[in-house]
């Protein structure tokens, strides 16, 4: 079991996490943050595919995301 | 369930002012997990550049200066030799180490100063808008090479790690990228690298980060990570440039 | 009695750092300063201190920035060219407020100028000398004694305040040999000994938050704040630090104001004046910055004129006349480009300005 964390508020949408991630969990929301980006966020029902593989950590520029396993 | 990637302690929590796909947050974000692992936090000091990294003291959780434009590495001398068992580095752009600052960083180099030094190069003056760095590709389009950079009016794109690795000062320098995951590791790995010889002694240790700037190429965010790939990394080639533990 | 050495003035300048407790000196090679540099080298190794050849004037400068922030006492030197390149470190550590002791041996100028003592610096000097709204606090010796004595005043005072101070002397004083009293008078009763401040130097953060050393403010009224703080230090500066020599005042008729080596010419010249029936006395500004406008001010209430002498075309002159306001004739008596102030051209003049009405 992997929980994954994007902070919206830190991400200024620049796709890398989008573009690395190996099981394409993530995608870019339709909503704007309060910085005015449009932020990654996880697609429903995908995280249970997360590999924990950390990609989408270490390509993000913002240090917006945080991983969990089991 | 344990967390295993996670906010490293020697970043604060304030918010990067990095444009989206600066390569910036990715390389400080790499020196405040090299700091964690090896647990040096409370007896580092940092010296932020002039241009976009100056902030850099708002985001790193230790003592951090600033210096004057070009200057780190005099400052980074002075306070290593007046504190030699603490941990010093340096965090320079391209403008800062290899234009500005060129004499600082040559002369800390030849003297073997016991000091890391972070290099970012995205071959352009970021902070200001936009200018052709010594670093800039021929042909490529800045603010002041609106036509792309041509040698016979601004010389060549500049290697300086391959310059000071000419220097018998020097212990150990590598090129490294941040822009796909598997380069990001290798990054980390030779800027690991670059503090442990600090800790043992060794001496003068530089990494240069090749890294995106898409505002300053004006491409988007993604194309950026492409562009290293492609045009940066042809001129600029990765790997160890210099490491005096494997010659000797 | 007590015991005196003969020194000369550039080293009585490093004698005087090194019993300041100054454990780091940054220099590069420029005459007529190079003694300096040389004795650092000598007795920094001696006392375990650091001492770096840097590989310019702005290196050296940075180096003594870094040095200044982890709570060393710190000390550079140079000559008038080499003290424009220092520009820019003096002008952050001002901003940073980190103590230093800049020393200027100055040299002829503009430009690479000559190898003579000269005192073309003055303005550069006592106006900041970088870029930005800031001040330095301004010693001028005349002596190999004074060399010695106001190097440690100079570290004091760089500590109280947390600013640099610069030591502005020239290539006569710094080349003259002259008998000089070791021992520093510690009962001073106008300096605090203050420990160096553990509350702002950057040591590692080991048991306490993180610390920051910075100049950039770019947050709405940052800077400006920091100004006014700034200026409030130099308003105390101005209140507390003016320091004068003053010389058969009492009966004088005419003042010389002189500084530096152009004081003791100036002392021959007010010995023969007075023999020929003169009366002359002479103000002698110790601090340059901040500068003895009441003294003066108040002195020229008693006096008919002024002349003031310098080693350059008139720099000093311009703060004697604003200080006077107008109320006395302030002459000008200067020689440019390390030339020497004759005696006899001064009391040429002196003579010339006693006849007038």
């Amino acid at each position: 079991m992997v929980k994954i964390r994007i902070d919206r508020e830190r991400c200024k949408g620049c796709e890398f996490c989008v573009i690395v991630c190996p099981k394409k969990i993530i995608t870019m929301d339709k909503q704007l943050n309060s910085a005015g980006y449009y932020p990654a966020i996880k697609i429903k029902d995908k995280e249970k595919d997360c590999i924990a593989c950390g990609k989408c950590y270490q390509m993000c520029p913002e240090v917006a995301i945080e991983i969990w396993k089991e | 369930m344990k967390k295993v990637f996670s906010y490293p302690e020697s970043l604060k929590k304030t918010k990067f002012s990095y444009c989206p796909g600066c390569g910036h947050g990715i390389s400080q974000r790499l020196v405040a997990e090299v700091i964690d692992e090896f647990k040096i936090r409370e007896k580092t000091i940092g010296i932020a550049p002039v241009g976009c990294a100056v902030f850099a003291y708002n985001y790193w959780n230790f003592d951090v200066t600033e210096a004057a434009h070009g200057r780190p590495p005099a400052v980074a001398t002075a306070i290593k030799r007046v504190l030699p068992d603490r941990i010093v580095f340096t965090y320079q752009g391209d403008g800062d180490l290899a234009s500005i600052g060129a004499a600082e960083i040559l002369h800390a180099a030849n003297r073997g100063e016991n000091i890391t030094v972070i290099f970012v190069n995205n071959a352009i003056y970021g902070m200001t808008g936009g200018q052709m760095a010594p670093t800039t590709l021929l042909g490529q389009k800045t603010w002041t090479t609106p036509w792309g950079r041509k040698a016979e009016l601004s010389g060549y794109p500049m290697k300086i790690s391959e310059a000071l690795g000419q220097l018998d000062g020097v212990h150990y320098i590598e090129r490294v990228a941040v822009n796909n995951p598997e380069n990001v590791l290798k990054a980390k790995k030779a800027i690991k690298k670059a503090f442990k010889n600090q800790i043992a002694n060794k001496g003068f240790s530089l990494v240069e980060v090749l890294s995106m700037c898409p505002v300053g190429w004006a491409v988007t965010s993604v194309e950026a990570l492409q562009w290293i790939e492609e045009k940066l990394i042809p001129v600029y080639p990765l790997g160890v440039i210099k490491d005096k533990s494997k010659s000797t | 009695m007590e015991k005196k050495i003969l020194i000369r003035g550039n080293e009585a300048i490093g004698e005087g750092a090194i019993q300041s407790g100054c454990r780091a000196y940054f220099g590069y090679p420029i005459t007529p300063q190079n003694e300096l540099t040389a004795y650092m080298a000598k007795r920094m190794f001696e006392v375990k201190g650091v001492f770096i050849q840097a590989e310019s004037e702005i290196a050296a400068i940075n180096m003594v920035f870094g040095a200044s922030l982890t709570g060393v006492r710190t000390m550079t030197s140079s000559s008038s060219p080499g003290i424009s390149l220092k520009q820019e470190g003096i002008s952050y550590m001002a901003a940073c407020q980190l103590p230093g002791v800049i020393v200027n041996i100055q040299r002829g100028g503009p430009g690479l100028g000559n190898i003579a003592g000269s005192q073309g610096d003055y303005f550069q000097a006592t106006r900041g000398g970088g870029h930005g709204d800031y001040r330095t606090i301004v010693l001028a010796p005349y002596s190999a004694q004074e060399m010695f004595d106001l190097t440690c005043l100079s570290f004091q005072l760089a500590d109280k305040y947390r600013n640099p101070v610069m030591l502005l002397s020239d290539g006569i004083v710094g080349q003259m040999i002259e008998p000089m009293r070791q021992n520093w008078d510690t009962n001073d009763k106008n300096i605090e000994w203050k420990v160096r401040g553990e509350d702002w130097i950057l040591n590692g953060c080991k048991g306490r938050e993180p610390r920051m050393v910075r100049s950039l403010l770019m947050e709405e009224g940052e800077l400006e704040k920091l100004n006014w703080e700034l200026n409030r230090k130099y308003k105390k500066m101005e209140e507390q630090e003016v320091r004068v020599d003053l010389w058969n005042i009492e009966d004088a008729e005419i003042i010389i104001v002189a500084y530096g080596i152009a004081a003791r010419i100036g002392k021959t010249v007010i010995q023969r004046a007075r023999r020929q029936g003169l009366k002359v006395g002479m103000i002698r500004p110790i601090t340059l910055w901040p500068f003895p406008i009441q003294v003066i001010k108040d002195i020229a209430q008693k006096v008919k004129s002024f002349l003031v002498i310098e080693m350059s075309l008139g720099q000093m002159v311009e703060d004697v006349r604003l200080a006077i306001e107008g109320k006395r004739r302030v002459h000008f008596c200067g020689r440019p480009g390390g030339s020497v102030l004759e005696v006899d051209e001064i009391l040429d003049k002196l003579r010339e300005i006693s006849n007038l009405k």
